[in-house]
């Protein structure tokens, strides 16, 4: 009997009797990582990554009944041995992997293979299934190395400052918000709006190390902020807010940059294609370093991709979830 | 190419014109001297000859990708692009190369002629020595198709501040007929080659469209009205002997309306009319949709010469005796131009366009009402002491429009736009009802907000019924109000008759699928305007 099925309430584990990241209230849900799309609020009990219960709390509450695990370590859910490995999307996010009588099962969420300096590296874990994104499963999506982008990133900054403009960043909070702080640290200081700093305390104060950032309350001014560097979330992206700034100059960091379309449909004056999630050759060595022999594709190109997959001998289907879609794509279009 | 590509980096990552005149002004003043008429050249439409044709580059660029062309198309599809999909789909480059725009140019101009293996090698090697934005750029060189927001306007005020010209003297210079092998920018600047050719039009004077009320501009005794034609805006040219017709778009339509050769006869040299060109039979103008059967092609048959003759109703004079009449009030103008026209020894088929007559404003408003009958679109106001400015300019010519057509429809399918919208379900069919079918009538895809977009988008992922290919089969459920300028038969379309320029006038949330309008309405409107 198959180890996970995909239901109306997310991907179920009938074995463990546990859901991994469902979208409506269960008992128990095993999560993949913190964005609003693979946690809901309202379930009886939340098995994460150390890293990722700060988050849950940060959003969902402090009155959460959460679980944690550390990477690598292996426990036992009525009898289907669960664990979690580094997917490298963000800080905390799990591939979870699950076994049962010889049969490994691995849930993947979000994932990126590119180490990106701030969450645990991507390992490839072994498995006979494997459910992945393809948020990015186009040919057309292949991301230059993160160093290249940052250095891209930080001429752009230093050619705001030239011009007297003040540098914004859209990012966001959970992520990228953090990935660009350890990125820029030294090339001026940062400034976070408090969705980001709350969530950055929240990793502080479990442990994870993070350049110095200043929050942005009323007290800052303007003229500050020209010199610095500017990280917003994308909800602030398009209204007042940065046309408030000084001079203000926008760049949106995300995936959907690489393409001129995704540039130029956001009213921002620069775009960098940094993704937290796998390109087109990062899904295919990854899903290969699974060896699986059945893959399920749960968000983004999904149609094309498991098409795709099927064609180079690797079986594959795509299902429907919730995952990367509707109201949540929005958020998602700028992870 | 390099500064070429950051340009055109820069030229689409503002919606400001100033920022981008600003980027043309730097490029102007940093690029290679042998660039800068090319890049004029461009981005004023005067393309090469294609030298490989998109089938061949399509079919490399999958092959040396090495993914399946169906994959290739789903890319296409998501990108919205054929020359940066390849940029985009292609393994990084091997080797860099950094070659001047002009050379790039060049040698694909000199491709010309080759055999397919050769041109294949040279556009295989050009892909492996370009990063993806000068690859994208590389393709667009081949297409010769730049599409990026920057409008003649905004490259002649861009050159006029570089060059320190006056901006009406450039946009006169760049229009025509130039090659950028021959001509340097410096005398491209200075209109060396404008006074050589005796085709050269003048920029086309346009109007604004009058949204305030007419009171807004003052004593009706300033103004002169004349009714708005629906053809197509044409300048004739007779200089040196020679007859030139120019339509709006800068092109040479001189062999498409041989009706109006007469007028190399009867006009003297040194004259340019501004005009309409439209279809007008026994002194009464035509729809449109009787117009369009004559435009665009390379032969005219008999038939057409007689289900769709052509007339010219002239409404200025741009020069005369050899002299530029533009600096004259259109009071002045006007007067030279009737008794030109007067003049004519074949009457009938080029006419003055008549001035309406009016007292107040009230007046005129009521006498535009009538203008569907006469086949126009409404009044054009002209101030009598304006002089005829280059291009679009605030206060002085106005075109006050009839309300267009309107008919609720529903939209049944959907699909991702193209450019700054790939992303996103903005392109929309919409049908109407004929007894229980729904039968499409127009596809539009402007009108609506961005939240708006956001809003349907939402709709279509959550409502779609079948896919095929790009295309989304939706369920019949939101209304649109569809406004349009005419209405034509057409064999091409099941419903028998097509919409012009449709585009959405509102999104009726208020109104359900049943309460849209039917077939009969349509075919109802359109023997309306046939008779």
């Amino acid at each position: 009997m198959a180890l996970i099925s995909f239901t109306n309430k997310g991907i179920y584990c009938k074995q463990g009797d546990f859901y991994i990241d469902p979208w409506r209230p269960v008992k128990l849900a095993v999560t993949t990582h913190g964005h609003a799309d693979h946690v809901k609020w309202g379930n009886d009990a939340y098995l994460c990554h150390e890293l990722t219960k700060p988050i849950l709390n940060q959003r969902l509450g402090t009155d959460l009944k959460i679980e944690t695990l550390p990477y690598n370590r292996e426990i036992s859910i009525n009898g289907v041995k669960v664990s979690l490995f580094p997917a490298g999307h963000v800080i905390g996010s799990s591939q979870i992997r699950l076994e049962h009588k010889g049969e490994v099962c691995v849930v993947s969420g979000d994932y990126k293979v590119e180490y990106d300096g701030i969450s645990t590296a991507f390992e490839p874990v072994k498995c006979h299934t494997f459910v992945s994104e393809s948020t990015f499963g186009l040919p057309i999506y292949k991301w230059q190395p993160q160093e290249l982008i940052f250095s891209q990133i930080r001429d752009w900054v230093s050619g705001n400052r030239d011009k007297h403009k003040t540098s914004v960043l859209v990012a966001y909070s959970l992520g990228k918000a953090q990935r660009l702080i350890n990125g820029l640290a030294g090339y001026g200081q940062i400034y976070v709006h408090h969705s980001i700093a709350n969530l950055n305390e929240g990793f502080q104060k479990a442990g994870v190390a993070l350049p110095e950032t200043t929050r942005i309350t009323a007290e800052i001014g303007k003229e500050a902020m020209q010199q610095g560097i500017v990280i917003v979330p994308p909800a602030l992206a398009e209204g007042r807010w940065i046309k408030n700034l000084t001079n203000p100059a926008t760049a949106v960091c995300s995936g959907w940059m690489q393409v001129r379309a995704g540039r130029r449909w956001r009213s921002a004056d620069a775009g960098f294609a940094l993704s937290d999630h796998a390109d087109w050759p990062g899904l295919l060595s990854a899903i290969k370093a699974t060896e699986a022999e059945k893959v399920f594709v749960t968000h983004g190109f999904t149609a094309t991709f498991s098409k795709y997959l099927n064609e180079i001998g690797i079986a594959s289907e795509e299902v429907k979830t919730q995952y990367g879609n509707e109201n949540e794509e929005e958020e998602e279009a700028v992870t | 190419m390099r500064r070429f590509t950051e340009l055109i980096h820069q030229l689409e990552m503002s919606n400001k014109t100033n920022d981008k005149i600003a980027a043309l002004v730097d490029y102007f003043n940093e690029a290679d001297e042998k660039d800068k008429p090319y890049v004029i050249a461009m981005f004023t439409g005067k393309r090469p000859k294609r030298p490989v044709s998109t089938a061949l580059i399509k079919q490399w660029a999958i092959e040396k990708s090495g993914i399946p062309e169906w994959l290739f198309a789903e890319s296409y599809h998501s990108v919205g692009d054929l020359s940066e999909t390849i940029a985009l789909v292609l393994p990084p480059p091997n080797e860099l190369q950094h070659r001047k725009l002009e050379e790039w140019i060049s040698d694909l101009a000199a491709l010309k002629g080759k055999d397919d293996a050769f041109k294949k090698e040279f556009i295989l090697h050009a892909w492996d020595s370009l990063e993806s934005q000068e690859r994208f750029i590389f393709n667009k060189l081949i297409s010769g198709n730049f599409r990026i927001g920057v409008s003649n306007k905004m490259l002649v005020s861009a050159l006029a501040r570089q060059s320190g010209t006056d901006s009406s003297k450039i946009m006169h210079s760049i229009m025509g007929k130039w090659q950028p092998d021959e001509v340097s920018y410096e005398e491209l600047m200075a209109g060396a080659h404008v006074n050589t050719d005796n085709s050269w039009p003048y920029p086309f004077c346009l109007a604004y469209a009058l949204e305030a009320l007419p009171e807004s501009l003052g004593e009706p005794a300033a103004w002169q009205a004349e009714w708005k034609w629906d053809g197509i805006r044409g300048q004739i040219v007779k200089r040196n002997g020679e007859l030139f017709i120019w339509s709006r778009g800068e092109e040479l339509v001189t062999d498409q309306f041989p009706e109006l050769h007469f007028l190399l006869e009867e006009l003297e040299d040194g004259t340019v009319l501004d005009g309409e060109i439209l279809s007008v039979k026994e002194g009464k103008v035509q729809a449109f949709s009787i117009l369009q059967q004559r435009l665009n092609r390379k032969t005219i048959s008999k038939t057409q010469l007689k289900d769709a003759p052509i007339g010219f109703y002239t409404y200025d004079l741009l020069e005369h005796e050899g002299r530029d009449m533009r600096e004259e009030p259109l009071k002045t103008r006007r007067a030279l131009l009737e008794k030109l026209v007067d003049k004519l020894k074949q009457k009938e088929i080029v006419v003055i366009s008549p001035v309406v007559e009016f007292t107040d404003w009230d007046q005129l408003a009521i006498i535009r009402q009538d203008a569907r009958s006469l086949n126009s679109e409404g009044l054009m106001l002209k101030k009598l002491d304006s002089l005829y400015h280059s291009g679009r300019k605030r206060g002085d010519w106005w075109k006050w429009k009839i309300n267009p057509y309107t008919v609720d429809t529903v939209m049944i399918y959907a699909q991702k736009g193209s450019g700054r919208r790939a992303n996103f379900y903005t392109d929309y069919t919409f049908a109407v009802r004929d007894g229980e079918q729904l039968i499409t009538i127009a596809k539009a895809y402007s009108g609506l907000t961005d939240k708006e977009i956001k809003e349907v988008n939402s709709f279509v992922l959550k409502n779609a019924v079948e896919k095929f290919g790009p295309v989304r089969t939706v369920k019949p459920e939101l209304v649109f109000e569809i406004a349009f300028e005419g209405i034509a038969e057409s064999k091409r379309h099941k419903a028998g008759l097509a919409l012009r320029f449709p585009r959405i006038a509102r999104w009726r949330k208020d109104k359900k699928a049943d309460e849209i309008n039917t077939l009969d309405d349509l075919r109802q409107l359109l023997q309306s305007t046939l008779t």
